[in-house]
Order: C-alpha cells, then sequence, then structure tokens
C-alpha cells in the first residue's frame, strides 16, 4: 500500500498548487502530479528544506525564490536537433511543403533556452526559407525566453550538437553558425533576426495567431491527459489547413479529440497534418 | 509473503539485456504482475530492445510511451532518453530531465516513483551492471517495506551495481538469477 505519510505529503502538494495560483496566477493543476511531486522534493533538497511547510513559507514572502522554484518545477532540459531524425525528417517532409507557400509562420510553443529554436532556424537557412518565415517563440519562464534571444549555449555542448546537427541532415560548417567566446558560444544573431519571443502560458493562454508549423516538444509529457488535451485543442485552433504539428519523440495525438482531422506524416518522428 | 506485491520493477546497465531476458524468458503470457525494466541504453539507439524482447518472452514487451496504462502480461522498456515516473492512477509519466547518475533513463528514478506509488507492493531488482545507478533507488523501495533483490554479484556479467546495491542496502536478498526467476514465477496467480 502506499504509504500515508506520501499521501499526507501530496494532499499538502494540491493546496500549495491552490495558494500559488492565488498568489502568483501560475495553474499547475494540470500538470502530471508524478514530475510534480520529484521536481518539488528535488527543489526542497537543494534548498535543505524538510516540509512542505517550510517550503512555503519563503516561497509566499519572496518572489525571487519563487521564481526559482519556478525554474526547477518547469523542466527546461533541452538540446540542439534533439532527436536528429525529426529534423531530418521536417527538412525532407516538412519544409519542402511549407515552402510553397510565399510566407510561412512556425510557432515554437515551449522553446526553453533556445537550442530548438536555432536548430529550427539552421533548417530553414539551409533551405532558403528563413528570411521569409516568422517564428514565434514562445514559452512561460521569462527566463529562458531570455536566454534564447541570446542564443548563448555551454560550449561544451557542441561536440553533440554538431554530431547532431550532421545527423539532421547539416550541409555546412557548423562551426560557421556561432562564435566562440570563453567556454561559451554565440549564435548567428540573423538566425533569430525574425523571431519574436514572448511569454505564453499553455495552460491558460489562448490562441493568438494561425500557423503553418507548430513544434511542441517535451512539454506535453509534464501535462496531465486533461491539460494535453486542452493544449491539443489550442494547437487546432491555431493551425491552418493542411498545417502542420511536432509533438516529442513519446508524445501522441492518438488517443486525443483532434485525431480524428490529422494525418500522420512521420509516425516515429510524430509529425502529423491537419486535414482541414 | 503477507502482501500481495503490485509490480516489478527491474533495473541493468551492462550485462542486464541477457541477465532479464534469462530472468523473464519463462514467465507465462498472462503474468499478473506488470514488468518494468529500466536499462541503460546508447543515446539515441532506438527500438530494437522492444523487438528483441518481444521476440524471445512470453510477455508482450513494448516501449512505455506517456500515459500508457500498466497492465499486467507486459514488460515496459523504459524508453531512450527519458526518465519513467509512475502515476496514482496506475499510468506512467515520462520526464526529460537532467541525467541521474550520469543516465537517462536513471533506475533511481523509476524505483522511487514505483515506492512512493505501491509503498510495500513493490518487488525492485537490480540486475549486472558498471554503474551504481538503482541503489539509492533500491534502498528507497526497502525503507517503504518493498521487496528488494539483487542479482548475485559473482554470476554478474559487471558486479559493480549488484555489489553497490548491497551496500546500500545489506538487507537485500542476493540471489542467482534462476533463484529470482523461481521467486517470479511463484508470485503468479492464475
Ligand atoms: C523539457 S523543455 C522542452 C524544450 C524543447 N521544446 C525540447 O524539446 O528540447 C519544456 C519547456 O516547457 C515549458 N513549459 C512548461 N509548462 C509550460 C506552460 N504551461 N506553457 C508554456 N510552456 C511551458 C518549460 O518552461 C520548458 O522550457
Amino acid at each position: 500500500m502506499k504509504l500515508s505519510s506520501d499521501v499526507l505529503f501530496e494532499q499538502d502538494v494540491e493546496v500549495l498548487i491552490k495558494e500559488i495560483k492565488e498568489q502568483y496566477g501560475y495553474d499547475f493543476s494540470g500538470y502530471a502530479r508524478a514530475s510534480v511531486y520529484r521536481r518539488i522534493k528535488r527543489f526542497m533538497g537543494q534548498k535543505n528544506l524538510q516540509t512542505l511547510d517550510e517550503l512555503r513559507e519563503p516561497l509566499f514572502s519572496d518572489s525571487f525564490f519563487f521564481e526559482n522554484f519556478l525554474q526547477e518545477v518547469t523542466v527546461n532540459v533541452t538540446e540542439m536537433f534533439r532527436d536528429p531524425s525529426f529534423f531530418l525528417s521536417l527538412r525532407q517532409n516538412v519544409l519542402p511543403i511549407l515552402s510553397t507557400y510565399p510566407y510561412i509562420k512556425i510557432w515554437d510553443a515551449g522553446c526553453s533556452t533556445g537550442e530548438e529554436l536555432f536548430s529550427l532556424a539552421i533548417l530553414l537557412h539551409e533551405e532558403g526559407l528563413l528570411n521569409r518565415t516568422k517564428i514565434y517563440a514562445t514559452d512561460i519562464n521569462q527566463k529562458v525566453l531570455k536566454q534564447a534571444r541570446e542564443g548563448i549555449f555551454p560550449a561544451k555542448n557542441i561536440p553533440a550538437s554538431t554530431k547532431a546537427y550532421y545527423a539532421a541532415g547539416g550541409k555546412r560548417e557548423f562551426s560557421s553558425y556561432y562564435t566562440s567566446n570563453y567556454g561559451s558560444v554565440k549564435f548567428n544573431s540573423e538566425l533569430v533576426q525574425n523571431v519574436v519571443f514572448y511569454p505564453h502560458n499553455l495552460a491558460t493562454d489562448s490562441s493568438f495567431n494561425e500557423f503553418h508549423l507548430i513544434l511542441c516538444r517535451n512539454v506535453l509529457i509534464y501535462f496531465s491527459r486533461n491539460l494535453q488535451e486542452r493544449v491539443l485543442t489550442l494547437f487546432d485552433e491555431s493551425l491552418v489547413s493542411l498545417g502542420y504539428l511536432g509533438l516529442g519523440k513519446k508524445e501522441t495525438l492518438v488517443m486525443s479529440g483532434i485525431s480524428a482531422n490529422y494525418n500522420p506524416v512521420d509516425k516515429v518522428n510524430r509529425i502529423y497534418r491537419k486535414l482541414n | 509473503m503477507h502482501v500481495q506485491p503490485k509490480i516489478v520493477v527491474i533495473g541493468g546497465s551492462w550485462g542486464g539485456v541477457k541477465a532479464s531476458l534469462q530472468l523473464l524468458e519463462d514467465l507465462p503470457a498472462n503474468y499478473s504482475l506488470p514488468v518494468v525494466l529500466v536499462l541503460h541504453r546508447l543515446r539515441n539507439q532506438e527500438g530494437q530492445l522492444q523487438e528483441l524482447f518481444d521476440l524471445k518472452l512470453r510477455l508482450k514487451a513494448v516501449e512505455i510511451e506517456d500515459k500508457d496504462i500498466l497492465q499486467s502480461g507486459y514488460l515496459y522498456l523504459a524508453p531512450p532518453n527519458y526518465h519513467v515516473l509512475l502515476e496514482n492512477d496506475q499510468s506512467f509519466a515520462l520526464d526529460d530531465s537532467e541525467l541521474e547518475n550520469y543516465s537517462r533513463p536513471a533506475i533511481d528514478v523509476t524505483f522511487k516513483s514505483a515506492a512512493d506509488v505501491y509503498g510495500d507492493q513493490v518487488i525492485g531488482i537490480v540486475l549486472s551492471g558498471a554503474s551504481e545507478d538503482g541503489s539509492s533507488g533500491l534502498n528507497y523501495i526497502f525503507g517503504k517495506g518493498g521487496t528488494v533483490i539483487v542479482q548475485e554479484p559473482r554470476e554478474a556479467e559487471i558486479e559493480t551495481m549488484p555489489l553497490a546495491a548491497i551496500k546500500a542496502t545489506p538487507g537485500c536478498r542476493v540471489m542467482r538469477l534462476t533463484e529470482i526467476k523461481a521467486f517470479l514465477q511463484s508470485l503468479h496467480v492464475n
């Protein structure tokens, strides 16, 4: 049987989620609990806090502390050309179709620190589409958005990024896209010239434009089924007919109410196309 | 045994594929407990493991998808590059957060999550491997009253992981694969 101390902890987390919503406006009620519990415990471990009551005190009296908490609870881990086969498939199956539009609009939802965005921009650049594409890069977390705008990443990731870039069909010298500087690399800011960055909360905000392609990768896994459904409906409302949706490697449309109106373009890489 | 177990979670690394195949090969297709297997894998390596297990075992082997519901008769394989968590409603939740013990999936993550959900009704098994992953998770299961088993290090292809697990939880049961196998079979209820 589940331990009663764990049951109590989880009940207290529900109270905490309500209080966070009241005080800060962030709504975590639709987040997958297993991950929320784990992230809260992890954060408490880092801050040396033993109980949720000890966490509550600084959390509600210190907004910087809360920012910190937010960073930790919403997982920001990302990398360039994550799942290279996904980007290869975008290049081969999606971009050639998008190239028939005079003007392309893309939404990168949950872009985190920008590695995915720069990967996408490089692809568009190489396929000659970047200067007629506008990308909306959004995330719940303002801090990662700021990092995404700067395009500065740790140099230690470059070997893995380079490998992934070629696996994703990269055609150039990868190093031509960035300049190195003391343990960091800065990607060419022309890549994000046509990108607008702004905070958007998938759990509470609504559709704000129409897109030819929406990428939302490794965000839905942190949501409950209900919230996943809300977000997928939001994407459905935000896609033009015949628009594309790219999800994370382990995320799917199959169980969702919108699936009937979508065809898989690449089943393994979770790329779907809206019918009408 | 007083408590009826609800789930078997197994962790392995180097040598873990072979050991787990041997361990699970005779379990019946309708084995009454869901079995979750976390093996360290090479990054960006795709599905072959699932095919191998599905071919060799009577259990149905699947690679876990986000929100899959746990069912008996299934072997659930942790997918590459994701941690595997369990929810109270007996479904899986995937997580792509930081590596733990240099690994994603990490055995500790799944062991701890299983113990949070199932308390003393978890059976945790650590197999061969060149890592210390699994030992703190096994200890966590032990702390919640679950059953903890470690493959006899002398029999393991690499003894590092079993030795680390035994060190972390001296109260664990150290067993040979054939014994663990017999134990798992004894839990099957028709
Ligand atoms: C694991 S990262 C994924 C980054 C990138 N898409 C990738 O696949 O590598 C998840 C991102 O989702 C963001 N996120 C979490 N909850 C969100 C929400 N309610 N609305 C928008 N973004 C959210 C987090 O801040 C984080 O940057």
